[in-house]
């Protein structure tokens, strides 16, 4: 072997091994920041919200925080809001998705600019326009009662899931051939609510749940919508809390964060435990 | 030829009936709501159409406001996109376990998903004065981090927590993008006798920099319309442009309810720019993503 055969060998099979190794120094260092930055927030919180009473770990601020009646009436006026929600998000997406897929593909992509319009435009500013269009001297005073008021801000969180909740379901309907499903019912005698019940909403079941989940933990902790509209929802009483409380508003974070948690987790367990089989082309 | 019609008309009615519900809300409680602010902007006191309003957003004290919700965006977007986009390529092409990747990607699902007021309680148990990582550095190094300068409500305090919904987020959008890169460019860089800062640099950057971009652009728009951490993190010590919004919806504090107007297309501007950027930089990405 000449020298220069030597030399040539060297570097073909030297050169990758230091490649890598410098790389992989970077990439590890890269990967522990990424995991310092995400967790420490987390335990740091979780620590903080055990420290109320003094020189030992508590769970008092739980205590404090889940006896609260203000709590209590904020966090159920949230659940009942996002429930709302979810069900008039998927009523006003779900036909949509649909139609667009098998009537009127023409309006599909006008459809799918308006869902994510939401994403564009603030949302202190949708709620702004809110106080606006609808307050008591409008053509539409919803504002004007307790109850209005309540279902505007459905309205309103129902505007801001639009985007999640369109993906989702949309997402569901593509890896259906929902062409052949719907004229293979129809041939069989089926009309348009047996084809929308009995035929689409089985087969999207995992993405209405995804859908409904993400919605959910995002109307859990909402707060612009709530707090202009002036209802008395979790999000602002969070807000009231960290002005007036020390170790409380850790403990609502540990809190919320365990839903937001609880929520993906569910969606991804959705996906395992009613998994449909991809239409074959 | 009445019944062709009648048809003709019900089946127009089916085609449509689906979709009328969604149009009808969304007109009335989306569309409807912004177009009347927008008009609002170019109304003045008396009702009559003008600039005047629009021209008040160039007085210092929005002016002021509007930069700074700019800075804490550009900032927060670009380092968001710059760190996550180091730790998502360091999973994906830097040689870690291939079981970090699946568990990366959901908790950058959760984490985009964990912001508003909890977020800035996170922060504050853990760098606010009485935080758990302020306490240990103190207790444990010595040193003391609120006396070298730092202060969590701040403008980099805020970009800093900004960074944690930025960065997961970042991951979340680039990580197909990453996987998308295929094993034979490097193979054939590395045959070429490229180094592996080489491959990045004229390579992989090349193909990625629209989707780099673009997700930037999304990140920008993302942290702009932001308000609740803000809120619960510095108060208004930090007046975003936000901020300034809600306190002048909630008590009219600029006296002139129009400017309340201007401001908020102000806002739809800056995002509808950010957003068109992203869109158009997508589709440019998405010709290497098949």
């Amino acid at each position: 072997m000449t020298d220069q055969a030597a030399l040539n060998t060297a570097t073909v099979t030297d050169v990758p091994k230091a490649r890598r190794s410098v790389g992989s120094v970077f990439s590890w260092a890269m990967f522990i920041f990424g995991v310092l930055y995400f967790a420490l927030p987390l335990i740091g919180m979780f620590e903080f919200s055990l420290r109320k009473r003094r020189g030992t770990y508590s769970f008092d601020a739980y205590t404090t925080v889940l006896n609260d009646p203000q709590f209590q009436a904020t966090f159920s006026y949230s659940v009942v809001m996002s429930l709302v929600t979810i069900a008039l998000g998927m009523a006003l997406v779900l036909p949509a998705a649909i139609w667009v897929r098998i009537r009127l593909p023409k309006m599909r992509p006008v459809i799918e600019f308006i869902t994510l319009l939401p994403l564009v435009i603030p949302v202190i500013v949708i709620a702004f326009g809110y106080l606006r269009m609808f307050n008591t001297s409008s053509f539409l005073p919803m504002t004007g009662s307790i109850t209005g008021t309540n279902i505007l801000l459905a309205f309103g969180y129902a505007t801001l899931a639009l985007p999640y909740m369109y993906r989702a379901i949309d997402n569901g309907l593509r890896t259906l051939d929902v062409q052949t499903l719907t004229e293979a019912a129809q041939i069989l005698g089926a009309g348009w609510f047996t084809i929308i019940f009995k035929i689409m909403l089985p087969n999207v079941f995992t993405a209405l749940l995804s859908g409904a989940f993400l919605t959910f933990s995002i109307v859990l902790g909402e707060y612009v919508f709530a707090a202009l509209l002036d209802r008395p929802a979790f999000g602002p009483y969070m807000i009231w809390t960290g002005g007036n409380r020390a170790y409380e508003p850790a403990a609502l974070a540990v809190i919320a964060f365990t839903i937001t948690w609880g929520c993906m987790g569910l969606i991804m367990l959705a996906g395992r435990l009613f998994p449909h089989t991809r239409a074959k082309r | 030829m009445a019944t062709a019609r009648g048809a003709y008309i019900s089946r127009t009615a089916a085609n449509w009936i689906g979709v009328i519900p969604f149009l009808a809300f969304t007109a009335i409680f989306l569309l409807l709501p912004t177009v009347n602010i927008v008009l609002g902007a170019f109304r003045g006191p008396d009702g009559g159409f003008t600039l005047d309003t629009l021209a008040k957003l160039f007085e210092p004290r929005l002016a002021n406001s509007f930069w700074l919700s700019i800075r804490v965006s550009f900032f927060s977007a670009a380092l968001g996109a710059l760190l996550g986009f180091l730790v998502a390529a360091a999973i994906i092409h830097g040689g870690l376990p291939k079981w970090l990747r699946a568990p990366m990607v959901t908790f950058s699902g959760v984490a985009a998903n964990f912001a508003g007021v909890p977020l800035a309680f996170a922060f504050i148990a853990t760098l606010g004065r009485l935080g758990l990582v302020t306490v240990l550095l103190r207790d444990w190094f010595g040193i003391n981090i609120y006396a070298s300068g730092f202060n969590l409500i701040s403008f980099w305090g805020l970009v800093f927590v900004y960074l944690y919904f930025q960065m997961s987020l970042m991951i979340l959008i680039i990580t197909p993008a990453l996987e998308g890169l295929r094993r034979e460019w490097d193979e054939a860089a590395q045959s070429l006798g490229a180094t592996s800062l080489q491959y990045w640099r004229m390579v992989a950057i090349p193909v990625l920099l629209p989707s780099l971009l673009g997700t930037f652009a999304l990140l920008f728009a993302n942290s702009f319309g932001a308000i609740a951490t803000a809120q619960a993190l510095t108060g208004s010590s930090q007046s975003l442009i936000t901020v300034q919004l809600f306190a002048q919806i909630r008590g009219d504090v600029l006296q002139d309810p129009n400017l309340g107007y201007a401001i908020a297309f102000g806002m739809i501007v800056i995002t509808a720019v950010a957003n068109a950027i992203y869109i158009v930089l997508r589709s440019r990405a998405e010709k290497w993503q098949k």
